[in-house]
């Protein structure tokens, strides 16, 4: 089970990226396959499969595929997230690059799926060689018949529409990036309505991720029950964990949801240095101190953080946790939309504060304040940015409370109360 | 360069029409094309797409790959995000801030370089990583960084 590979599987085949390699190993069939379904059939084969987004929410992908078909509202429009802006998320590039006609056929099945004939894919602006290979890719898609017209003789049309981003980690989230699309600032809408019902230009859409997309084909070709059987009974399949930070050997692994931890880390070489701590889902999780742990959405919740993208940053003993603490804060000041004032003005304490533990000029009291914004910042900030911005510097205080004392002002007592 | 990026934002408009939605594109191109985007392009994208340039300077100021400051031949974007910054993106920082003579935001004298501190890159598996006018360099080293400088000072 451990070497299933549905993903990387092309990853050691020369010119993977090239539509006739891919078409020499099945590529398309899947979508012959879908487009002698009816869309309905399509939904119900994925719907069965359990497949759940691998943008870092794990919504189920079929749910949301019937969820916007069901609309009334015509034209609908699908959008493959392309933004990968979490730190230590590096995955779509990777696929992006090697098997650009994977992520286009799910694409393709999608949009038929969904009921659209346009979609559109948001991709981060610094992978300049990946979207070079893409937009290469659906050329060679358009002049095979499986993109444009009639799509494989069929009556379903799909034409796509590729974005670079101008630079944003908020335009990964599906409303800003709505926004961006239409050309004003990256600011999130208030969900919901979900984009489902209201989307881009105020239509029905689907938003779906790079990964989220790859799994499709395989899917469709193997059957529901086939996918099902795989790795984590309630969310099967593989995910793409990028393992970074202290490890010896960083790296995307494809391995089934639900392995160990421990066993993500011994194939990355194990740790640099001495094991201190871990970020699952990147810097938008809660830091974990334990290494023997199953790598799925449940387990991860219960203890207190997210699998989220598959962002796995390994932290060792040489490490500050204040400095961790203080590096996040900063990117997240520095990503904001700056929509709401909590998230503004949080972000931007928050910052202010960890950079005077920085530099050994700590106030003791901040630490249970920094604890409360937290609170109040995951109940009212309107996105999922502000919600989990001072993850890490909460979990940070929790569970390495001595290390921020430690950088606390000495002659505190004076000046304070 | 002026008439250069003219072209381009007539090019992308005769493609994608006249409406809201090329204005990103358009400031896009001529990012690209002038490495800022000058105050005369942000009047003609007035006129041409009748947006108000306030809306226009909002935009360029949201988008961190939009800028009005003209940079440098060289655009080192460093990236300063949590994997990098385990595997010694400070070190490397001040290997630059030293061998360059300027802090983050700024440009060199001569303007051959800016120095950006930039979000992560996607490059994490190679930190730590920066980008020099698209061009990737991982797995950085005081050293490497040395030399890479060297040879951008050659051209
Ligand atoms: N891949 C990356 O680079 C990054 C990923 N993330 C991840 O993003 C996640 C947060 O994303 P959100 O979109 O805010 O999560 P969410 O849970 O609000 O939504 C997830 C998806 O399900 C849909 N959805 C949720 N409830 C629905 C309902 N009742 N009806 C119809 N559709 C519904 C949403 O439209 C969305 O597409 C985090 O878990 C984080 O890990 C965050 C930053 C970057
Ligand atoms: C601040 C923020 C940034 C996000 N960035 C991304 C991203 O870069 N890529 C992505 O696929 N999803 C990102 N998301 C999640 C999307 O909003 C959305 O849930 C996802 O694209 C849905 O696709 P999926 O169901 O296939 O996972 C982000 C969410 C937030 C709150
Ligand atoms: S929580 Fe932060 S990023 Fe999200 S909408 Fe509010 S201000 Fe913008
Ligand atoms: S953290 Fe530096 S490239 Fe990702």
């Amino acid at each position: 089970m451990k070497d299933l590979k549905i993903i990387t599987r092309h990853l050691n085949t020369a010119n993977s990226a090239d539509i006739d390699v891919y078409l020499a190993d099945g590529g398309y069939q899947a979508l012959k396959k879908a487009l002698s379904m009816t869309p309905e059939e399509v939904i119900a084969e994925v719907k069965r499969s359990k497949l759940v987004g691998r943008g870092g929410a794990a919504f189920p992908t079929g749910l949301k595929w019937e969820l916007t078909r069901k609309e009334k509202a015509n034209p609908k429009y699908i959008v493959c997230n392309a933004s990968e802006g979490e730190p230590g998320t590096f995955k779509d590039r990777l696929i992006l690059k090697n098997d650009p006609h994977m992520v286009l056929e799910g694409f393709i099945i999608a949009a038929y799926a969904v009921g659209t004939s346009q979609g559109f894919i948001h991709a981060r602006e610094v992978y300049t060689q990946e979207i070079e290979l893409f937009q290469k890719a659906i050329d060679q898609a358009t002049e095979r018949g499986f993109l444009g017209q009639n799509i494989m003789g069929s009556n379903f049309s799909l034409d796509i529409q590729f974005y670079k981003s101008a630079g944003a980690y908020i335009c990964g989230e599906e409303t800003a990036l709505f926004e961006s699309l239409e050309g004003h600032r990256g600011i999130p809408a208030t969900r919901p309505p979900y984009p489902v019902q209201v989307g881009l230009m105020d239509k029905p859409t689907t938003v779906n991720n790079v990964e989220t997309l790859c799994n499709i084909p395989a899917i469709i070709n193997n059957g529901a029950d086939w996918f099902a059987s795989i790795g984590h009974p309630d969310y099967p399949g593989t995910k793409l964990f990028c393992l970074s930070g202290n490890v010896k050997k960083p790296g995307v692994f494809e391995l089934p949801l639900g392995t160990n931890l421990k066993d993500l880390l011994e194939a990355g070489g194990g740790v640099d240095g001495k094991f201190k701590a871990v970020l699952p889902g990147g810097i938008s999780s809660s830091l974990l101190t334990e290494t023997d742990i199953s790598l799925d959405f449940k387990t991860l919740a219960k203890a207190g953080t997210m699998l989220g993208s598959g962002a796995v940053i390994v932290i060792n003993s040489d490490t500050s946790m204040v400095n961790v603490a203080s590096n996040v804060a900063h990117f997240f000041d520095e990503e904001g939309c700056g929509k709401c004032s909590i998230c503004r003005e949080g972000t931007r304490r928050a910052a202010e504060i960890l950079s005077r533990f920085s530099r050994g000029q700590g106030n003791r009291n901040e630490l249970e304040w920094l604890l409360e914004l937290h609170e109040v910042m995951k109940d009212t900030a309107s996105c999922g940015l502000g919600q989990v911005a001072l993850n890490v510097a909460a979990s940070a205080i929790r569970n390495f409370k001595g290390e921020f004392l430690a950088q606390v002002r000495k002659e505190e007592g004076v000046w304070l109360r | 360069m002026e008439s250069i990026w003219k072209e381009k934002v007539d090019g992308v408009i005769t493609q994608s029409g006249s409406s809201r939605l090329s204005l990103l594109p358009c400031l896009e191109a001529v990012q690209e094309e002038c490495g800022y985007i000058p105050h005369e392009a942000v009047n003609y994208l007035r006129e041409c797409l009748s947006i108000p340039s306030i809306d226009i300077y909002g935009m360029i100021t949201f988008y961190s790959l939009l800028s009005t400051n003209q940079k440098g031949k060289y655009v080192i974007r460093l990236c300063n995000s949590l994997p990098c910054y385990l595997n010694g993106t400070e070190n490397i920082l001040d290997t630059l801030v030293d061998n360059l003579g300027i802090e983050p935001g700024q440009t060199t004298l001569d303007r051959r370089f800016t120095l950006e501190l930039v979000p992560c890159l996607g490059l994490c598996d190679q930190s730590p990583a920066m980008v020099i006018n698209g061009v990737v360099y991982g797995k950085l080293t005081a050293q490497l960084v040395t030399e890479v400088l060297d040879e951008l000072r050659t051209y």
